[in-house]
């Protein structure tokens, strides 16, 4: 487990994390959302012992960071913010490095090298220079050093960053898959990507935590959630609107394209209103060409949480 | 506690650094910038055929010289690249110790020194031929080049972790060393006679590499001597760790 209680950072004047506290079991994954400048990869380098913290505690499976970071490392896979790599050596060459540095020797380690390059498609670049590699394929040899050792914990600082829509599928479901024995964290600026990968989402600004749930949660906040938007061939007649309107569980109608594409809201309570809608649709004899149920926008939500903190402080 | 190092991490840093020097054309450029030097110093400057003896003396003299252009060259990657490029965050979060990254690093930077120096040996065979060397004074002359090039390089290792640059790395180990030439440098240390007591001339001159690269010239194998460079490689490095501490 890891555990954050009360985590303080200061660069000077500038407060880049605020008594922040959470923990993630093994199992889970926890999503790290928040505008630039939020705090989020300052919180990931004192997690792996990068930097110290002004005030606060972080326990890596138990044992506090600063006292033990050694012991805590060993046991921490680590993906930094612009995956830092040696540009000198071959991709081999580094991860047989970053391999020895983990204690494997012998056929262990290069049966761990060969398996990770395998695993992180690396196989056709391995004996490139790494300098001399596309940007997304450099991400991919940071994500392979930080998984090379099978690490309890992973920490992983926007592990997708450049990557093609294929690699950003291969690398969330590889991330999915090894979530059963690990506790892991991921910072992203693709609330989609969370939304796929994350079982608990955090959301932090100007340092400091606005939310801490899943991303349903989440996206249940969001005033689209279980709205129903309704595409139709012709106009719909006024009495059909004023009949949506008057139910009880519905609290509003946002009309466009001429009367031809309504948008159903919910009350506060995010009822179900599908079966009223089409009931009262049918009761007209008013068919829709495309009828979608909104599960809320995680971006509306970033969005109305986050706005206007830069402006404070 | 923690451990403070582990020799195996070491030598894994060791052999990625030292084996990186012999991948880039840099190693080799440096290697033949030093013989070139050498010979010149040697051979032009140093008049080595018409001072008529069998002895490397005249090599010798010029290495304090030459280390100090040269080893600051070879010490000003060490960590500027390492905080330039971002990889410092990568080396600190694996699970190796301040201790076996500083020596790692310093370890193969004065290894590659070593075979440069050792590449020198045809200068043996050539006072051999010339007539009767005292090989054992060579042997502990070149010992003693080798300490002195491992404190340059201590100095430099310490100033690369000051800053990204390398070019402001390469100055202020330029400056710094050559204060530790010129407090024993014979001019500096006449001028200073003129007026400063004597005790403290002499503390001043014990801190300099030439004061003490002097015994192992005459073939003097001094514990202190030893000593003395041991010593200012450990109080470096030790600096070098704490100033990477504190900027990381
Ligand atoms: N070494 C440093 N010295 C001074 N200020 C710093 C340092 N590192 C980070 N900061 C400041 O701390 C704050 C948080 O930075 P951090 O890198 O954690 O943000 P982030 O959430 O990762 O942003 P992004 O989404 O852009 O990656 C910022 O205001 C940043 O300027
Ligand atoms: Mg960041």
């Amino acid at each position: 487990m890891i555990k954050v209680t009360n985590l303080t950072k200061n660069f000077g004047q500038i407060k880049a994390v605020n008594s922040i506290s959470f923990s993630v079991d093994k199992g889970e994954i926890l999503g790290f959302l928040g505008p630039n400048g939020a705090g989020k990869s300052t919180t990931m380098r004192i997690i792996t012992g990068f930097i110290p913290q002004t005030g606060g505690n972080v326990s890596v499976g138990g044992l506090d960071v600063s006292k033990y970071s050694l012991k805590t490392r060993e046991k921490i896979g680590y993906l930094a913010e612009n995956a830092p790599v040696y540009p000198d050596m071959t991709v081999f060459g580094f991860l047989k490095f970053c391999a020895e540095i983990r204690g494997f020797s012998g056929t262990a380690l290069k049966k761990r090298v060969s398996q990770t390059i395998e695993k992180c498609f690396l196989a056709n670049v391995q004996l490139q220079t790494i300098d001399t590699l596309s940007k997304g394929y450099k991400q991919r040899v940071s994500f392979a050093q930080s998984i090379i050792h099978d690490p309890e914990y992973l920490i992983l600082d926007e592990p997708t960053d450049g990557l093609d829509p294929n690699q950003k599928h291969e690398i969330r479901t590889m991330i999915r898959d090894m979530s059963k024995t690990k506790s892991i964290i991921l910072s992203s600026h693709i609330l989609e990507e969370v939304d796929i990968v994350c079982s608990r989402a955090i959301i932090i600004a100007k340092g400091s935590i606005i939310a801490d749930e899943s991303p349903k949660q989440l996206r249940m906040r969001s005033k689209f959630y279980g709205a129903v938007s309704a595409d139709f061939n012709a106009p719909v007649k006024s009495a059909v609107i004023s009949d949506l309107k008057k139910h009880k569980t519905i609290k509003q109608i946002d009309i466009k394209n001429n009367n031809k594409n309504l948008t159903i809201f919910p009350k506060t309570d995010k009822s179900v209103i599908l079966d009223t809608v089409l009931t009262i649709l049918n009761n007209h004899n008013t068919k829709p060409v495309s009828v979608f149920v909104s599960k809320g926008s995680l971006d509306e939500v970033f969005r109305s949480l986050t706005l206007g903190t830069d402006k404070l402080l | 506690m923690e451990k403070l190092f582990s020799p195996k991490n070491i030598f894994t840093i060791f052999k990625r650094e030292f084996t990186g020097y012999f991948e880039s054309p840099v190693a080799y450029v440096f290697i033949i910038i030093f013989l070139l030097l050498q010979g010149f110093f040697t051979f032009n400057i140093g008049q080595f055929f018409q001072t008529d003896q069998a002895n490397l003396l005249v090599f010798f003299q010029w290495h304090p010289w030459i280390f100090l252009f040269l080893i600051p060259a070879i010490g000003m990657h060490l960590w500027a690249e390492e905080f330039r490029t971002g990889t410092i965050e990568l080396l600190m979060t694996l699970p190796v110790t301040m201790f076996d990254a500083v020596f790692g690093k310093f370890f193969a930077a004065w290894l590659f020194l070593g075979t440069v120096l050792f590449l020198t040996f045809p200068m043996i065979f050539t006072v051999m031929y010339l007539g009767n060397p005292d090989l054992g004074v060579i042997i502990c002359t070149y010992a003693g080049s080798f300490l002195m090039a491992g404190a340059f390089l201590s100095i430099c290792s310490m100033t690369s972790s000051l800053t990204k640059s390398q070019v402001v790395s390469f100055v202020i180990s330029i400056v710094l060393c050559l204060f530790f030439i010129l407090a024993g440098y014979p001019p500096v240390t006449d001028f200073l006679s003129g007026w400063a007591p004597f005790w403290i001339i002499d503390i001043i001159s014990n801190f300099s590499f030439l004061t003490h690269f002097d015994a192992f010239k005459s073939g003097v194998l001094d514990l202190r001597d030893f000593i003395y460079y041991i010593s200012i490689i450990f109080f470096m490095l030790y600096t070098n760790s704490v100033i990477i501490s504190n900027r990381k």
